[in-house]
């Protein structure tokens, strides 16, 4: 065997271009050659009618080309943008028109598209446009949203676009059997995935050949295409759409078409001449999607062991002004929130709201950390109510290692039931108490109130859905020189998927790591895709490029075989070389099993002369290219699941308040991951590290603040509290520790799992714990800040918050019998049962 | 007047001035539009593309440069400004050469060692800013490498790799065969309730 890269931190190939400045983002297109700039007019106002736009004063500014409204659309690009992922129980669904049509639903939404010679002319002219509103008064939030007062759409005057009742099991049996209910509310802010680079597109338009290039910073270059060449009436096959390198998703760029996406190449078709369109900072903030804003009301039922026997969820989601992106939030809210856990009934009910603001759609962990917010919450109170250690009621509920697959009962995202494949929760808590040192924080309390301040411990787990289908594919093509080009769909925004895709190949076909060149994104390369999004690249592609690279492989080894006049089962390819198994030196190289693949008339190079017609043929009653056979070297396969491979983690945090300031600050992070089989353990840590800052962005920090009329009012990163390094625990001041289990899937070819979106899912729920810990009243609104929590302090002090105990593992079964028999006849008072 | 301009060249109502600077040690002259940010007089006009423009409003630290070699955000700087001084960008700081092989900075060697970057947007920023960091204090604490970075925003690697290389590069200047770090997790166990 050669050497093995699957399992291994192999540097990224990607690090090369990147640390260079050679990278080629969106707005690098075109650099220093004449590119036209389009700049967009957006409203103001969050809910308004248009009564007129004039565009005279613009056209007068030097370098406009164009400027387009609603009006200039005609066909199917003057239908509102498609419902991407319809639903039976999304019955009001809304999308805009690529250009405001007669009313605008949000600050931000896209009324007019100038084009001029640069962006700073186009900025000139779109600052001179005057548009006649008249305004409405605005939903600007979810409370207004349910008093349904104020409409986002005049259609829709409950503004409810989706409503969803999903149970399994028997709620009223399940608490009947509860010995202690509990009834509480919990609520999550919204964010934003905010990548560094915001969305752009590039369009060019060829004349001559009546094709259509664009360049998108997108995570579903394929699915571009096909709206593009739907809304601008293109035939499929002359559209291309390539995916540059990418600054960042996380979820935003998922979302498609984008207006700009259609208007884009819609200007470079009717102008002649490449447009461009980079989105700036504010724009992401106000036009692009944000994410998390729901409100949740939990009834639960359990038993003196802390064993859920019934859960009862109603939740409201804000959707925001449209609902591209269907209901899958909320979906994986009610669907993910059940964790690790196997509550005896469970019953969700959600309505998916209009508010007059930025449109919802996935942003990393779609619905998770709300869901996970709301089951880890309710297992701290379950532990509260019961005096007892919040590990050891989780425990309780856990389901075991011999109970997979595991169903849960539900439809998941990718409308299949929710099975979890494989997992081992027991084992997950144990090696994170180990790693916190759970049961014996005594020492680091009486260490920080030495120091004056308050520590608390918390923990969340969570179970994520990840590599859903339908598919995806990969091709495999072999050259003549020995190197190897793979090819997916879908798309990269820094996961390493050229370094990741590159090591399972390596491993497949037995060839050198360095020989492989990865493409994903690019239409030409690869037509058929869904996309990046739910952790699903190395489940979905990874599996689809293993077996691309196994039908390459076969290929190579009967070739080589026929060449070899030996049996294909007794070769192998060690180092690109295909090669007598015992019997190394009776072999022939890779790329000469390429060029002998490919019967040739012409030698186009020296290599070549080999597979022409007059080199020898060994049976002349065969033709030169087997019946169903086809010339070349090459592997293409898709990798479908019958359903999604199912992760899971812990995450543990120790955090101190400061008693004066309330200043809330993360001692330690501990993580315990498992994603199945790792391809490269330095990318998985990687992207948990990132989710984890992420996690804590949500937790602590970020927060779309909109006013009463929808203005969102801290558009910037002056305003919108991105952490730098100095709020994150840093893993080289000892601050964080990430440890790995692994429990491989048996779903996929190569055992894995997804790891995308891990790092961010629990972050919340477990900052809550934490901070609860410390403080003693209950936290159950994130994120929260210093100025939150001294609030939230002065209400605990005037008594209207309850006193939040803290209760240590129980030394044996009995005293737990105890405590629970006493808490059972002192909470029997203060709950519903 | 006509309206048939060329980009970046003489677009009438835009004041335009002589620029005269020093670009990754190549001087420059060039005629700018007065309001030109240097991010775009370097990235449009110049096509060095590695500067990367994440806010255009001075905090995310992405559009860093160098000049006359300390960092400054070039979004917030007009190119007219700048006439007369050396600026250094990505580009500037090692590159890919002819021959495939490339010749980096030590601060660019480590973000490879390190995994210290994912989509690689705040990338330079963080390059510049580290390599002039580390010429005012060539062998930084963690803390201090932490100092070091803390006006750039990065929103992938929630900075750990990026410390991490702060103090790989520092160990690169003094022993640039200094050997590779290990990379994942610090716990691992494996296939424990394998399916």
């Amino acid at each position: 065997m050669g050497q093995r890269y699957f399992g291994e931190p192999i540097r990224r190939t990607e690090d090369i271009r990147l640390t260079t400045g050679q990278g080629h983002y969106l707005d690098d297109i075109g650099a220093g050659q004449p590119v036209l700039e389009a700049a967009f007019l957006r409203s103001p106002h969050a809910n308004a009618r248009i009564r007129s736009i004039d565009i005279a004063d613009a056209l007068d500014v030097e370098g406009v080309r164009a400027i387009y409204l609603y009006e200039d659309l005609a066909g199917p690009v003057a239908e509102p943008l498609p419902v991407l992922i319809p639903h039976p129980a999304l019955t009001a669904p809304r999308t805009p028109y690529a250009l405001a049509k007669d009313r605008v639903h949000h600050v931000g939404q896209a009324v007019a598209m100038v084009v001029a010679e640069n962006r700073y002319l186009a900025e000139d002219a779109a600052e001179r446009i005057v548009v006649d509103y008249e305004v409405l008064p605005a939903v600007a939030s979810l409370d207004m949203a349910r008093a349904a007062e104020r409409h986002a759409h005049d259609d829709v005057p409950d503004n409810i676009s989706a409503h969803l009742l999903q149970t399994v099991g028997d709620l009223d049996a399940g608490f009947a059997k509860a010995t202690h209910t509990l009834e509480f509310d919990l609520h999550v802010e919204r964010s934003a995935s905010t990548p560094l680079e915001g969305k752009g597109v590039y369009a060019k338009w060829d004349a001559d050949d009546s094709s259509l290039r664009v360049y998108s910073s997108t995570q579903a270059s394929t699915s571009v295409r096909a709206a593009i060449a739907a809304k601008l009436e293109i035939p499929l096959l002359k559209v291309e759409v390539i995916a540059p390198d990418v600054g960042g998703g996380f979820g935003v760029k998922i979302a498609h078409p984008w207006p700009e996406e259609i208007m884009v190449p819609f200007a470079a078709i009717r102008l002649g001449q490449p447009v461009k369109w980079a989105e700036d900072r504010r724009e992401h903030f106000i036009s692009a999607s944000h994410e998390r804003g729901q409100d949740h009301h939990v009834r639960v039922g359990f038993d003196d062991n802390g064993v859920v026997t019934a859960l009862d969820v109603l939740f409201y989601h804000d959707n925001g002004a449209f609902t591209p992106y269907g209901i899958i939030n909320p979906i994986i809210t009610s669907t993910q929130l059940l964790g690790p856990y196997k509550p005896g009934a469970y019953r969700v009910d959600f309505y998916s709201m209009y508010t007059n603001t930025v449109q919802v759609t996935p942003y990393r962990g779609a619905g998770r950390p709300q869901g996970v917010f709301v089951m880890e919450r309710t297992m701290d109170k379950i532990a509260q109510a019961l005096g007892r250690d919040r590990a050891e009621v989780r425990a309780a509920n856990f389901i075991q290692p011999d109970e997979f697959p595991y169903d849960q009962g539900l439809i998941f995202q990718d409308g299949r039931p929710l099975i979890y494949d494989s997992g081992n929760y027991p084992h997950q808590l144990t090696m994170l108490k180990d790693m916190i040192g759970w049961d014996s924080m005594g020492e680091r309390r009486a260490d920080a109130a030495s120091r004056g301040k308050l520590l608390g411990v918390g923990m969340a787990c969570y179970v994520e859905g990840t590599g859903v289908g339908p598919y995806e594919g990969a091709h495999v093509h072999i050259q003549t020189d020995g190197t190897v080009d793979v090819a997916t769909g879908l798309t990269s925004q820094g996961q390493g998927h050229q370094t990741m895709l590159a090591q399972i190949t390596a491993d497949e076909l037995g060839v050198p790591f360095e020989k492989i060149r990865v493409v994903t994104g690019d239409t030409r390369r690869f037509g058929y895709a869904v996309g990046t999004f739910a952790s699903r690249t190395a489940v979905m592609s990874g599996s689809a490029v293993a077996l691309a690279a196994r039908a390459a492989k076969a290929k190579a080894l009967r070739v080589a075989a026929n060449a070899l006049e030996c049996n294909e089962n007794d070769l192998e390819i060690v180092d690109g070389v295909v090669q007598m198994k015992g019997a190394p030196d009776t072999k022939i190289d890779l790329g000469t099993v390429a060029v002998l693949s490919n019967p040739l008339r012409y030698a186009f190079d020296k290599a070549a002369q080999a597979a022409t017609q007059f080199q020898g043929v060994d049976d002349f009653d065969k033709p030169p290219v087997a019946e169903d056979d086809e010339p070349g070297l090459e592997g293409k396969d898709y990798y479908s699941p019958p359903r999604s491979t199912f992760a899971s983690g812990m995450h543990a945090a120790v955090v101190e308040i400061d008693p004066e300031t309330f200043d809330i600050h993360i001692d330690k992070y501990y993580v315990v991951h498992d994603c199945g089989r790792l391809v490269n353990p330095m990318i998985v840590a990687g992207q948990v590290h990132g989710g984890v800052a992420q996690g804590i962005g949500g937790a602590l920090y970020e927060k779309m603040e909109y006013d009463e009329d929808g203005q969102l009012q801290n558009a910037s990163f002056m305003d919108f509290l991105m952490p730098y390094v100095t709020e994150i625990p840093q893993k080289e001041l000892g601050q964080l520790e990430l440890g790995h289990q692994e429990t491989p899937s048996p779903l996929n070819p190569i055992g894995v799992k997804g790891a995308g979106e891990a790092g961010v899912i629990p972050v919340s729920a477990l900052i809550a714990s934490a901070i609860e810990d410390a403080v003693g009243f209950p936290v159950d609104s994130m994120p929260i800040s210093p100025n939150d929590l001294y609030r939230l302090h002065e209400r605990f002090a005037a008594g209207e918050l309850p006193h939040v105990e803290r209760y240590a593992a129980s030394p044996s079964a009995a005293t737990r019998a105890r405590r629970g028999a006493a808490t059972r006849t002192k909470k029997s008072a203060d709950t519903s049962s | 007047m006509t309206t048939s301009v060329t980009p970046g060249t003489a677009v009438p109502g835009e004041t335009r001035r002589v620029v005269e600077l020093t670009v990754n040690g190549v001087h420059r002259s060039a005629e700018v539009d007065v309001r030109r940010t240097l991010a775009d007089f370097l990235r449009h006009d110049l096509a060095l593309t590695g500067t990367h423009v994440g806010c255009e409003h001075g905090v995310c630290g992405a559009c860093t440069v160098l000049l006359d070699g300390l960092p400054v955000r070039s979004c917030l700087l007009f190119a007219a400004t700048v006439s007369g001084h050396s600026i250094t960008t990505i580009e500037g700081l090692g590159q890919l050469q002819p021959d495939g092989t490339t010749k980096v900075s030590p601060v660019q060697q480590a973000f490879r060692d390190c995994h210290a970057l994912q989509c690689g947007f705040c990338t330079p920023g963080m390059l510049t800013t580290i390599t002039a960091g580390l010429a005012e204090n060539p062998h930084p604490t963690a803390q201090q490498a932490v100092d070091m970075i803390s006006g750039n925003l990065c929103r992938c690697t929630g900075y750990q790799n990026i410390v991490e290389a702060v103090l790989r590069a520092a160990e690169l200047m003094e022993n640039p065969d200094a050997p590779l770090p290990d990379e994942g997790f610090t716990a691992d166990e494996h296939a424990k309730g394998d399916a």
